[in-house]
Formats: C-alpha cells, sequence, structure tokens
C-alpha cells in the first residue's frame, strides 16, 4: 500500500517538473509574447499545482498531517496564473507589442482605440 | 440562494434545539431534513431549489479539471514537435453571459482550454477578444467548447 502511494507521489512530482520544463522550452521556442504567454499560462499552472498535491499527499500518507496551506496554495495558484497572463497580453497588445508575422487574423484591431487606453497613453 | 441557504441553516438549528443534542451529526441530520423541506416547500420560496445549483457548479469544476489537463496535453504537442507549424489568431467571440462574475468565470475557463487565451473584453461586456494558437483547426471546435461552458455557466448562476 505504501509502495503504491510512493510510487504514485514520485510520478506526480516527476510529471510536474517536467511540465515546468517544456514550459521552459516554450518560453525559448515560441515566435512571440503572445504564443509564449500560452505556454507560461497553462502547462506551469499544471506544473506546480502537481508538485504541490505530491508534497501535500505525502506529508499526509508519511507523517498524517493534512496541509491546509498546501490546498491554499494550490487554490490561490489555479486562481491568479491565468489572471496574470491574460493581463500580461493585455498589456503587450496596448503597447503595441507586434504579433508574429504567421498570425492569421487580427480582430482586436476592429474594436479601435477605446478611451481608457486613449488616456494611458496620453499620460 | 443565499435565502434557501439560510432558512436551511436554520432549520438545522431548529432540529438541534428539539433534540438537546449538540453536535455535529445532529447539525447534519437537520439540515438533511431542511434540504428534504426547502425541496417540497420549493414553490413557495423564490429562486430555484439551490441543491441543484451546488450539483452544477460541481460538474463546471470539473469541467474546468479536464480542460485543464487537456490543455497541457495540446500545448506540450505543440512545443515539442520538431516542426514548428502554429497559425496564431485573434478572433472575437460574441457571449450571451451578463454580469462581470459570469465573464470572469467565463475568461477564466477560456483561458484553461486547449489554445485560447482572453486577451480584451469589449467595453459592453457583449465580445471577448481571444488569442488562439492555432486558427484553423480552432475556429468550429472552440465555438463548440464556448457554448457548453456558457451553459454550463448560465446552469449555475440562474
Amino acid at each position: 500500500m505504501t509502495e503504491t502511494v510512493n510510487i504514485f507521489i514520485g510520478v506526480l512530482v516527476l510529471l510536474g517538473a517536467l511540465l515546468s520544463l517544456i514550459t521552459t522550452f516554450g518560453l525559448l521556442r515560441l515566435p512571440d509574447v503572445y504564443c509564449r504567454s500560452h505556454a507560461a499560462s497553462k502547462s506551469a499552472t499544471l506544473g506546480v499545482l502537481l508538485v504541490l498535491v505530491a508534497a501535500l499527499l505525502y506529508f499526509w500518507f508519511e507523517d498524517n498531517y493534512f496541509s491546509a496551506r498546501l490546498v491554499l496554495g494550490i487554490v490561490f495558484v489555479f486562481v491568479t496564473s491565468p489572471v496574470a497572463g491574460h493581463l500580461l497580453i493585455r498589456a503587450a497588445y496596448y503597447t503595441d507589442v507586434p504579433l508574429w508575422k504567421g498570425s492569421v487574423q487580427d480582430d482586436l484591431k476592429k474594436k479601435g482605440q477605446s478611451n481608457i487606453v486613449q488616456q494611458m497613453k496620453n499620460s | 440562494m443565499a435565502f434557501q441557504i439560510l432558512i436551511n441553516i436554520m432549520v438545522a438549528g431548529t432540529w438541534m434545539f428539539l433534540k438537546n443534542d449538540w453536535s455535529f451529526p445532529s447539525f447534519f441530520v437537520g439540515y438533511f431534513w431542511g434540504l428534504i423541506l426547502i425541496l417540497a416547500m420549493r414553490r413557495f420560496i423564490p429562486g430555484r431549489f439551490y441543491f441543484s445549483r451546488i450539483i452544477a457548479a460541481g460538474k463546471l469544476f470539473f469541467l474546468f479539471l479536464r480542460e485543464l489537463l487537456l490543455a497541457n496535453v495540446q500545448v506540450v504537442r505543440d512545443i515539442l514537435r520538431p516542426k514548428l507549424d502554429i497559425k496564431p489568431g485573434i478572433f472575437a467571440l460574441p457571449t450571451d453571459l451578463k454580469t462581470d462574475w459570469e465573464i470572469t468565470l467565463l475568461s477564466l475557463l477560456i483561458t484553461l482550454t486547449p489554445g485560447t487565451l482572453v486577451m480584451d473584453i469589449s467595453d459592453d461586456n457583449k465580445i471577448l477578444y481571444i488569442h488562439a494558437i492555432n486558427m484553423p483547426d480552432a475556429d468550429q471546435a472552440i465555438s463548440d467548447i464556448k457554448n457548453s461552458f456558457e451553459k454550463a455557466i448560465m446552469e449555475v448562476t440562474r
């Protein structure tokens, strides 16, 4: 029983680390800031999440200690990291960071400059 | 919904008074009877039966987890493919959701789905601008997913 749990926890930690590594590859390899943000906001979230879950399970089964702080950490990472990705690419778009040349469509251009953005640029 | 939960807790408290037993199991039994009471009297109480909403929220949570896993499989496939054949683009998605809360939830879900990232929301809360990492195969599939998300969110909030 404990052996199975140990192997399961080991697999979770390895998967999390592997996902973080792949995220790094994605950051180096993808062409522009928007595509990089895809990698950063999705796989980094799940990578950190898996490592935290593994730590939670480890202390639960080995020391019989249920760490509520880890659960809170999981929830916070889960909620905040997509928002961070959203804010980053939004700021990038409105400071005129160009899209990659392979991009095929840009509907956001039609939106025009909203008043708030205009004010931000003038100030 | 909050009103119904309040009624349910009050029924549970009354149950504990009647039994003169101040323990958690007693509260739980009272809460269960209160739930049945509200189910029986839902014609007279405003709003939908709240427990069905809680079930819908649970479904939404599992949808969330499943989409997170699928998104990661897709991102890993895109990154590790030897030849980089992605076609990124930005498209507009009209939405029927009204309140800020619903739209926040929808954009969180979209951000965690395969190949999409919310970039901006129009000033009248009607259109979401979404960056997709692969436009051609995304368009149709994504609008399907979005319909199912919007339905799942409406199940919870209305």
